[in-house]
């Protein structure tokens, strides 16, 4: 390996070291997990601050009225359509100073004002779009046309075919036994039961593919930290080697 | 009379080898073969060029003819308007495929867009297409909304681009209803009406009947052991900010929980990802300890914000489980990747665990290192369960209402495909929002 200079293995080292500092934690609680641990929250608190002003308060409110009140010394635009602009860009910081209010014991009423019309405009947003994304699509790509799914499976148009006109009738079953397990109006008795009980069947088989997929993707994480550790060490060994 | 030695010895030396006798000899011969090889080549090669000529000469005649037969023009019946349902800056320009621009051997090459603000002013290009298109939508920030636009579409052919007549103008406005969103927007209509009946009966007194769930009924136990124990509870509402509807149903099971809290006198920490869900948090919890009539136990100081960054969140968290030692870990709302961290830290700890999330990719982590699970619906089924407030009853009653409609609507569609595949096509496309 290619021998780096002081600087990059001084920063190696401390990368490994708090790695392991980490690593620890599968032992028990210490006080090396808990030094890299209180100084990662803090090194990211304070990261995101910095990104939070930048992307959140500047880009999205200190410019905008900043440009809305410069707008009025250009000739471009009507007085009336500036004040418009002046006000929309206002209103946003208007609402989230009322949320300092918080502070003052008197005043903390007027904060739920703007946590009021946050979680309303919020949950009226996303209504309308749960209800296409969630809901339609999944309706909608329920409805297959049954002479293609039979012709897929008795046409004798090849395994493939077969497979996936099966694979369509699956899918069918499994949403309208899955809703069955997830209506709560009812209890889950006789043939109601049966679905809701076929349903909860196909959801775990779906979990277990999942889950099985998803620690794979952590083992690979965990040996990128291993081959982390691994350079560090030839890198030691070059550089105190040499 | 004997020659004398030298003139032998210059015979000798000047005697041609048989070889070359030999040769001479057959030179004739040679050199007769060698002209006829000569003249067949010369043959052979004016042949080749004669083929060579003609082939050529019937590549020229093929391209004349197709250009003959597909006569090269400019596209036809250029039309630009405005999108339709849109917030404006869009126009549609739409036009007839120029002669020639076919799947086989096609002439066109592709076709160029050009754009104007005056029917005889500078066209300026806006898009290259290939061939076979015959739609193009000029959209973004540069069409300014109510000014009138026109455009020309060239064909490009192999020596020629030709181009089209000036197109009407089109004026870009924006649209304050979206047409395609009606059947969207009639489900949307039927599910508030369903819900606000069954809000308005619940209200009235009638019992509205939810099935047992057993995540939810573990709720008071695991409040009642943390009690017993002496430790305090830990919630955790997730990495979702306050839209997410997992995050308000969290909120909901977040006031039942620390109204129990409050009534039983224990503790509940609540760290935070999100600055604007940990005000809200704590307002819940506030207005919780209220409404056991214990306002002054509340401490906003176990309502903490922690980080904004994912794994430094979940490290101070895991730091709290086997510090604090809570009695009941909660995990409601949105998570991702730290789920499992999270729920094995806790099952070390030795708390009781009940999650909650809408997360499918996560809910498996949960189901194997946690006691209960509320998978998908059910979390958001808890707080109506365990609130038993009308509003939240008669919403539950509706969303399950929407599921029967769900499942009449799919067997509607496959009903309607029985009948006819486009019918069932354009029935599907309808539902979907055009």
């Amino acid at each position: 390996m290619e021998q780096v200079s002081l600087g990059t293995m001084f920063w190696m080292t401390v990368a490994a070291f708090l790695t392991f500092c980490i690593f620890s934690f599968l032992y028990r609680d210490n006080p090396f997990y808990r030094f890299a641990e209180h100084l990662v929250v803090g090194i990211s608190a304070g990261y995101w601050i910095a990104i939070l002003y930048h992307t959140s308060l500047t880009d999205l409110w200190i410019d905008p009225l900043v440009a809305s009140v410069t707008a009025f010394g250009t000739a471009e635009g009507s007085v009336a359509g500036k004040t418009g602009m002046l006000i929309v860009n206002i209103t946003p910081g208007a609402i989230g100073v009322l949320m300092f209010s918080r502070f003052f014991k008197k005043t903390s009423w007027i904060s739920r004002w703007p946590i009021a019309y946050y979680l309303g405009v919020s949950a009226g947003v996303a209504l309308p779009l749960y209800l296409q994304g969630f809901v339609i699509r999944q309706v909608a790509a329920n409805m297959m046309d049954p002479r293609s799914i039979f012709g897929m499976i008795f046409a004798g148009g090849g395994a493939a075919d077969f497979f996936q006109g099966i694979g369509e009738i699956i899918i069918i079953i499994g949403s309208i036994c899955g809703l069955a397990y997830f209506y709560f109006s009812a209890e889950h008795k006789g043939v109601f039961g049966g679905a809701a009980k076929l349903g909860i069947w196909i959801l775990m088989i779906g979990f277990g593919a999942t889950f099985g997929y998803t620690v794979m993707a952590r083992i690979s994480l965990l040996i990128g930290r291993l081959n982390y550790l691994i350079e560090w060490v030839r890198a030691l060994n070059g550089f105190f080697g040499s | 009379m004997a020659r004398p030695g030298w003139q032998n010895k210059l015979k000798q030396s000047c005697r041609v080898p048989a070889y070359l006798l030999r040769i001479l000899k057959a030179a004739p011969k040679i050199i007769k073969a060698a002209c006829f090889i000569f003249f067949i080549c010369i043959s052979v090669s004016a042949r080749q060029d004669t083929i060579n000529h003609s082939d050529s000469t019937l590549l020229l005649s093929e391209e004349r003819l197709l250009a003959e037969t597909f006569q090269q023009a400019p596209p036809a019946d250029i039309r630009a308007e405005d999108q339709p349902n849109d917030p404006g800056n869009a126009i549609i320009v739409n036009w007839n495929l120029a002669p020639g621009d076919n799947d086989k051997d096609s002439l066109v090459s592709g076709y160029l867009i050009y754009r104007s603000d005056s029917p005889d002013g500078d066209f300026e290009l806006v898009s290259t297409l290939p061939i076979g298109t015959t739609q193009f939508t000029d959209s973004g920030d540069h069409l300014v909304n109510g000014k009138r636009y026109f455009y020309k579409v060239a064909s490009v052919y192999p020596v020629d681009t030709l181009f089209s007549s000036v197109s009407g103008a089109a004026v870009p406005v924006p649209q304050f209803f979206n047409t395609r969103l009606i059947p969207i927007f009639l489900f949307m209509l039927l599910f508030s009406g369903t819900t606000v009946a069954f809000i308005i009966q619940a209200g009235k007194g009638r019992r509205l009947y939810v099935r047992p769930i057993a995540g939810i009924n573990a709720v008071d136990d695991a409040i009642g052991r943390a009690t017993e124990m002496g430790k305090p509870i830990l919630f955790v509402p997730g990495l979702g900010d306050a839209s997410r509807v997992a995050t308000i149903a969290a909120f909901t099971i977040l006031a039942r929980v620390a109204k129990k809290v409050a009534e039983y006198q224990t503790r509940i920490i609540v760290p935070n990802y999100d600055p604007v869900v940990m005000t809200i948090c704590q307002e819940v919890v506030k207005e919780a300890y209220s409404s056991a009539g214990r306002p002054d136990a509340f401490d906003p100081k176990d309502v903490y914000f922690v980080t904004q960054d994912q794994f430094p969140y979940t490290a101070a968290v895991n730091g709290t489980m086997l510090r604090e030692r809570p009695a009941t870990n909660f995990y409601m709302g949105m998570f991702y990747a730290e789920s499992l961290i999270l729920a094995e830290t806790g099952f070390v700890s030795g708390s009781i665990q009940i999650a909650g999330t809408d997360q499918l990719i996560q809910i498996p982590f949960f189901v194997v290192a946690c006691d209960y699970t509320l998978m998908g619906e059910e979390l958001y089924a808890a707080s109506a369960y365990l609130s038993q407030e009308p509003q939240q009853l008669g919403t539950l009653k509706a969303q399950d209402w929407g599921k029967v409609a769900a499942v009449a609507l799919m067997i509607a569609g496959v009903i309607v495909y029985l009948f006819s595949t486009g019918a069932g096509n354009s029935f599907m496309t309808w539902i979907m929002g055009g």
